[in-house]
């Protein structure tokens, strides 16, 4: 068995890994980066990037054959013909459902940061100080003053477009400008800030897509096409923005196919000395040690390795000693919402594809607002003319039924809501005996549902939506709530909480492990709430602030 | 090189020299021989060259050359084929096959544009009231399969992208906000 030795491993590459990689090299950490799955380099591999439509043979859309080697991928978008190969085999990666749960993973260098949807919210202290108001889980340990900064920080380099709004429940960042609201949106928001006097306001979606040049990268071109990796850079990945930044330091080793299987403890010095890792294509089992290690191996899967570890000193896996690991698992639950059709705009229509909407900030619970359910909800959504496809259902064929349908029809808007989730103990993953992946390795099993609160929500959620519509004087407005199941959000959170005490928490203020301080979980297992904005932000902000924290404390030789 | 006239006739003097005007399988074997020997189709599953041509016929009649190549021009008949094969379940396939049966029964092959055309506004007609009126869980009307393929394979064929639509691989800009003009054609979406 062969030993290497760095200052820092990283285990997982997507958003949360590639910034631990970039902070930890940049100050000065020659850092070994894991990946489990195969290496992406920015541009080269992507494919699909500028095919067109018609390159498809199936045009995009899925195929028997796919459903039949996807069966959990199939149940929703996420199967498709265009970036199928960046999807987790179910096949070779299964894991046992308790409960229904709809796992969407992207097991390759980039992980989900190459497919993400790209929102960039930071959360308020409506958020952070929720818990503790409602006696609800356990309290955050940091407050927004102690994450601004590193807010700041990663919206700097990550680049993030958006327009300054002055919300409390949505604080303002370090914004390039926004992307424009197209004049549907823009004549409903006029419309909507004028009824609600301006509790309810439609803003320009905040996404992590240039509107102005960065080192390395183009603005975005407005193809619409980020989830086939984009040849100009134009939005956030670990390819395009954090692994440029560390590979530039010359301190970084990025490992593919490298299964890190065990977090390896040194139960006399109460430290983790390194990590186990199986190679994907070999087999071959490989230690690596290191002063420091970040698991940011996406939420479930850093539980999964947790647990799996130390478990010679604690039965439960390393950071078990308050049974909080595992527990809490969270998501954000959406599909409901309501839209309609916009009059007036026949003479009006755009030009280029945006790769975002627009986005309605929380208002329930908030400034006097009380429902009978506790915390909120934000909308996304847009505004468009129709395409051919509404002439499937329309009657007519030939030459003027073909010309009336190369042209576009009407405008419509709509939004759906994405609500939090409460943290709840009975929502776990523990270690499946008695199923293995490919590499004989056992599998995560996930018992997680949700409660009254958030079916309680969903009924604002789908008609809050039409109210705002028809207030605004949409017509033909529709609900709908199309289910939901826990997963499907693909904002999985919880599992290794932040806490204030290490008897109801796995980690600290600084997302180090109670039980072993040079560990540090910085994805989304650590999340303590869910609030609802979408969560990838947070994550950078926290993983940038435990290593710029890890770093001093290695200083200080307190590692 | 047999042409279409000459495969009739020899379909025709191989059945005894009399044509039954309307029946499907004379005028299935009539396509078939003439598929055979005009056309460089492959097959595509279990559907024939004649299928694929009927199925070209059916989309071409829907989204005819106007101003703009129509469905055939871009091979929307092997679309729907491809896509039938590869994407539809036994029970939609079932549904789908029997309508090509019923076209052909009906002699579609054999009808000129102008039947062609008012042939499918009459079971368009159908198709939709019965689409708009079906119990839930009631089997789909193989016209909206047709129909749907179609529109489907032509507005995402470069055909119908940058001619009967526009398209621009990368549009380098967005406008929130621009005149639209009647006829002006809709912006194709990416991939």
């Amino acid at each position: 068995m062969q030993s290497q030795s760095y200052d820092a491993i990283v285990v997982g590459s997507g958003i949360s890994g590639g910034w631990a990689a970039k902070e930890l090299t940049e100050k000065g950490l020659r850092v070994l980066l894991l990946e489990r799955g195969k290496n992406i380099e920015h541009i080269k591999d992507y494919p699909n990037a500028t095919k067109a439509p018609w390159d498809y043979p199936h045009r995009g859309r899925r195929t028997k054959a796919m459903e039949a080697a996807y069966p959990v991928l199939k149940r929703d978008y996420t199967l498709n013909e265009m970036n199928l190969d960046w999807w987790a085999s179910d096949q070779e990666s299964p894991y046992t459902e308790v409960k229904r749960f709809d796992w969407y993973r992207g097991y390759h260098v980039g992980g989900r940061s190459l497919m993400w949807g790209r929102q960039s919210y930071r959360w308020s202290d409506f958020d952070f100080e929720a818990n503790a108001r409602e006696g609800v889980g356990v309290d955050w340990p940091i407050r927004y003053a102690d994450i601004a900064p590193w807010y700041d920080h990663v919206e700097r380099h990550a680049g993030i477009s958006g327009s300054v709004e002055g919300m409390a429940q949505l604080p303002d960042g370090q914004f390039q400008p926004a992307m424009p609201l197209n004049c549907g949106e823009e004549l409903i928001a006029g419309r909507l800030k004028q009824h609600f006097d301006g509790r309810r306001r439609i803003i320009p979606g905040r996404t992590a897509n240039l509107t102005q040049a960065l080192p390395g990268r183009a603005p975005c071109q407005y193809r619409n096409a980020c989830w086939l990796g984009c040849p100009f850079g134009g939005y956030f990945s670990s390819q395009s923005s954090t692994l440029p930044a560390a590979v530039a330091t010359g301190r970084l080793t990025l490992k593919p196919f490298a299964i890190v299987t065990e977090v390896l403890y040194d139960r006399n010095k109460k430290r983790a000395k390194g990590v186990r890792v199986l190679d994907a294509v070999t087999n071959q089992t490989t230690d690596y040690t290191a002063k420091v290690v970040f698991l940011c191996a996406s939420t479930l899967n850093s539980a999964w390795l947790l647990l799996r570890s130390a478990t010679d000193v604690w039965p439960g896996g390393l950071g078990s000693s308050s049974e909080a690991l595992g527990r809490n698992l969270m998501d954000h639950h959406f599909r409901a919402g309501a839209s309609g059709t916009i009059e007036g705009l026949d003479d009006k229509y755009y030009y280029g594809r945006r790769p975002t909407g627009f986005y309605i900030p929380r208002y329930r619970n908030l400034f006097g607002d009380k429902r009978e359910y506790l915390r909120g909800f934000g909308y996304q959504g847009g505004a468009s003319r129709s395409g051919w496809s509404r002439a499937v259902a329309e009657l007519g064929v030939g030459a003027a039924f073909k010309d009336a349908a190369a042209q576009p029809g009407s405008w419509s808007i709509g939004g759906t809501a994405f609500g939090e989730m409460l943290p709840n103990p009975a929502n776990r993953v523990t270690i499946d005996p008695n199923k293995k992946d490919k590499w004989g390795l056992p599998v995560l099993a996930i018992d997680c549902a949700t409660g009254e609160n958030e079916r309680l929500m969903r009924k604002d959620m789908m008609n809050d939506m039409a109210e705002m519509l028809e207030a605004a004087g949409v017509k033909d407005v529709h609900t709908y709530d199309n289910g939901y199941w826990p997963g499907m959000g693909i904002h999985e959170m919880g599992t290794a909480r932040m806490g204030k005490d290490p008897k109801t928490s796995v980690l600290n203020s600084h997302n180090q492990v109670w039980d072993a301080p040079n560990v540090f979980v910085t994805d989304g297992s650590c999340m303590v709430s869910t609030a609802c904005p979408n969560p990838s932000l947070t994550y950078m902000a926290l993983t940038a602030r435990a290593a710029d924290f890890a770093v001093a404390e290695l200083k200080r030789n307190n590692l | 090189m047999m042409n279409r006239r000459e495969a009739i006739r020899q379909v025709t003097a191989m059945l005894g020299g009399v044509v039954f005007v309307g029946s499907g399988d004379l005028l299935t074997a009539v396509e078939h021989a003439h598929a055979r020997v005009t056309a460089s189709r492959k097959q595509i599953g279990t559907f024939t060259a004649q299928d694929i041509a009927l199925l070209d016929e059916v989309a071409d009649t829907i989204l005819p050359e106007t101003r703009t190549p129509g469905a055939k021009a871009a091979k929307v008949g092997s679309f729907m084929a491809v896509m039938v094969t590869d994407t539809y379940d036994d029970r939609q396939q079932a549904i789908f096959r029997d309508g090509m049966q019923k076209l052909n029964g009906a002699g579609f092959m054999t009808k000129s544009p102008a039947e062609r055309l008012a042939f499918l506004e009459q079971l368009d007609r159908e198709q939709k009231t019965y689409m708009d009126t079906r119990a839930q869980g009631a089997p789909v009307h193989y016209f909206r399969q047709m129909k749907e393929l179609t529109l489907f394979g032509y507005f995402t064929s470069e055909i119908g992208c940058s001619q009967a639509m526009r398209y621009r691989e990368t549009p380098g800009r967005f406008d929130p906000c621009v005149p639209y003009t009647p006829g002006e054609t809709t912006w194709a979406g990416h991939a």
